[in-house]
């Protein structure tokens, strides 16, 4: 189950070996072989990146680019985990970062590469789950909140209170299915750190959900933006990104961060070790922090941009748009989550079984 | 053991004998191979892992621990193994009372409609189970179709009209079920009827039985090794499912399935979800077994 083993042959590597090398070709400077054939393959989330950014940056480089999707972490880690199949870029979340720096799954980035690292926001160059950003560039950040339709709400439910502690809208409402994420939001409504640890928290979490369950309608597999369109339920947990897209659908849905706090993540461009094109992976990354390309990108998707120099070219509907940018003061309440160890993960597994059993 | 059932009935005599056994171990070298490949192989790596530990991130450490089983055998675990089986059993039984009639339908149907009744039969298996799933969100959700039609219904006789919770219950997921497994139930009862002699079925309905009577005592018996097969192949799949309980379930809906899920995605422990799945295995394997044994016993009884 080890790293598939060796490099991948290479243009310059396949003449070397045939001895083509040995004639006078040989003489001929060395940079003429260094270049990677002109491609890129890109590993990346679904609808998440401008609709002609690929084509742009093909136009501008020559270099054409493969893009795959996947659906969630779980999977990127998974494809990756035995050893690359042959991805240049992929776009992980902050906690798999760090899980895939810790397994030595990244390339260290060369910055001198990326000179428009200099668009990026000065709080997104360096961060707690890759210090000095030597794996990982940021691409859009966000946060986990409520969305909510606004007629069947009293009011704007502001408060975890609303989904885990109260009978208010009671078969109403429903929560994210991941361990971690549900767990998480808990913590914060108890006044916790949002990567607690301690199994005393954890399990008066798990009691506080378990009480709750009778008023839930379900535990969503990221669904929430389709519960809510369809009128299944009226308030669900679910990432920013989601429900400004449901809201562009529906003026009836809203959505907010609880003021007690909750996840900000960023998702992040890497280079997975064993990736047979990494210059082109370096330009690739260089090009999408360009301000008009980062802009593209945003307008797109409706994700916050770490890219100043992006940001600076959107429209107020945008950057004053409270979904994607939360107030500093909601913002500060936040935390990421970290990958906290195998221990952990276990913890959270248990205890999220027995919720899911209770 | 596929070449000994091969050569159980064939004609005695020496040479004819090894002969024949010697074809026969030729014909199993392919589905043998097969076996070892696709099946034990595999299912090896799941058998170390078992009695693995995760040791960081992406290694695994074979210690031959017992810890996994151990954890498995909690009750936590073991409850949750058993209300898989409850929910995979309820599904094969009403598969079977649902795939029963329309077997009978097919086997006897006119021979050149059956083709097309067959085809019908297998036809969902063109499309992708997640979508079959989404399509049946859209039919039972609070504003799909099956509550449009009751709540058209209702306020045409002037009835007040709250939707039905059709979705997001064990119910439903019991539905997704049989909606997904049912053509395994309908096949080998097909196949068992197909190969029975229709004569005596003329002669009991000459002779006076009722229709019915003589379907209980002819076609019944002759559909019985169908109905085992069915069931088995409904049962199996069934217990192991984890989308229909995601999607479809409720708050309380967990298999023992997506507990395994999990341990080989976000809780990343590869030897915990090995153990749990061997577990699945020897729990189909014990369902299998009972089968005959439960036949055996009747045919003592007897």
């Amino acid at each position: 189950m080890g790293p598939v083993p060796g490099p991948r042959p290479t243009r310059r590597r396949f003449l070397a070996g045939t001895g083509a090398a040995a004639a006078g070709l040989s003489l001929l400077p060395q940079a003429a072989f260094a270049g990677e054939e002109p491609r890129l393959n890109f590993y990346n989330w679904d609808t998440y990146i401008g609709e002609t950014t690929l084509a742009d940056f093909e136009a501008l480089t020559g270099i054409a680019v493969r893009m795959d999707l996947y659906a969630d972490n779980d999977e990127l880690f998974a494809r990756l985990r035995a050893g690359n199949p042959g991805y240049d870029v992929i776009v992980p979340t902050n906690d798999f970062v760090e899980r895939m720096i810790a397994a030595d799954m990244l390339m260290p980035l060369d910055h001198a590469a990326i000179p428009n690292m200099a668009n990026i926001e000065p709080a997104f160059r360096d961060v707690a789950f890759d210090p000095g950003r030597r794996h990982s560039i940021p691409y859009m950040w966000g946060t986990m909140g409520i969305g909510y339709r606004k007629s069947r709400c009293d009011g704007v439910p502001d408060s975890w209170r609303w989904l885990y502690d109260s009978d208010r809208y009671s078969g109403r409402c429903a929560l994210q299915s991941e361990a971690a994420t549900v767990l998480g939001a808990a913590f914060k409504y108890m006044g916790h750190p949002l990567n607690t640890t301690d199994p005393e928290i954890v399990e008066a979490a798990e009691r506080l959900i378990i009480a709750q369950k009778p008023h839930l309608k379900l535990f969503a597999p990221d669904n929430g933006q389709d519960l809510l369109l369809s009128g299944e339920v009226d308030l669900a947990m679910e990432w920013n990104g989601d429900i400004l897209q449901a809201m562009e659908e529906d003026d009836d849905i809203s959505y907010v961060v609880p003021r007690e706090g909750s996840i900000v993540w960023e998702d992040a461009l890497a280079i997975p070790r064993g990736a047979p094109h990494p210059e082109n992976a370096h330009a690739f990354i260089n090009f999408i922090l360009e301000a008009e390309a980062g802009a593209a990108i945003a307008k797109a998707i409706h994700y916050a941009t770490p890219n100043a120099a992006a940001r600076a070219l959107l429209p107020e509907s945008y950057t004053r748009n409270p979904g994607i940018f939360p107030s500093a003061e909601t913002l500060a309440a936040c935390e990421p989550a970290l990958y906290m160890g195998q221990e952990a993960a276990r913890l959270y597994d248990t205890a999220w079984t027995r919720i899911r059993a209770a | 053991m596929t070449a000994k059932a091969g050569t159980g009935h064939r004609p005695d005599g020496k040479h004819g004998k090894r002969r024949e056994s010697l074809s026969a171990g030729l014909a199993a070298l392919g589905p043998g191979l097969w076996f070892l490949l696709f099946f034990l192989a595999p299912l090896a790596f799941v058998w170390v892992f078992s009695f693995g530990r995760q040791a960081g991130l992406v290694d695994i450490e074979i210690v031959w621990t017992l810890d996994n089983y151990l954890r498995a055998l909690d009750p936590l675990y073991l409850d949750i193994l058993l209300r898989s089986i409850r929910l995979a059993g309820l599904t094969a039984v009403i598969s079977l009372v649902l795939g029963l009639p329309v077997a009978v339908g097919i086997a006897f149907a006119p021979a050149r409609w059956k083709p097309a009744l067959l085809l019908l039969v297998v036809l969902p298996f063109l499309t992708n189970l997640l979508i079959r799933t989404y399509a049946l969100i859209a039919v039972l959700r609070s504003g799909g179709y099956v509550n449009a039609v009751l709540g058209w219904a209702a306020g045409g006789l002037g009835l007040p009209f709250e939707p039905l919770p059709l979705l997001y219950n064990d119910a439903a997921v019991v539905v997704g079920l049989v909606y997904v497994h049912m053509p395994f139930a309908v096949l080998p009862i097909y196949a068992a009827l197909e190969r029975m002699d229709r004569a005596p079925v003329e002669a009991a309905l000459d002779l006076g039985a009722s229709r019915l009577r003589a379907f209980w005592t002819v076609v019944m018996p002759a559909a019985l090794p169908g109905l085992f097969a069915g069931a088995v192949l409904v049962f199996i799949p069934a217990l192991g499912s984890y989308l229909t309980p995601d999607l479809l379930g409720g708050a309380d809906s967990q298999m023992i399935a997506n507990v395994i899920e999990r341990q080989f995605k976000r809780a990343n422990d590869w030897p915990f979800g090995a153990a749990l799945s061997l577990l699945l295995i020897y729990a189909a394997f014990g369902a299998l077994a009972l089968g005959p044994a439960l036949a055996a016993r009747r045919r003592r009884m007897r």
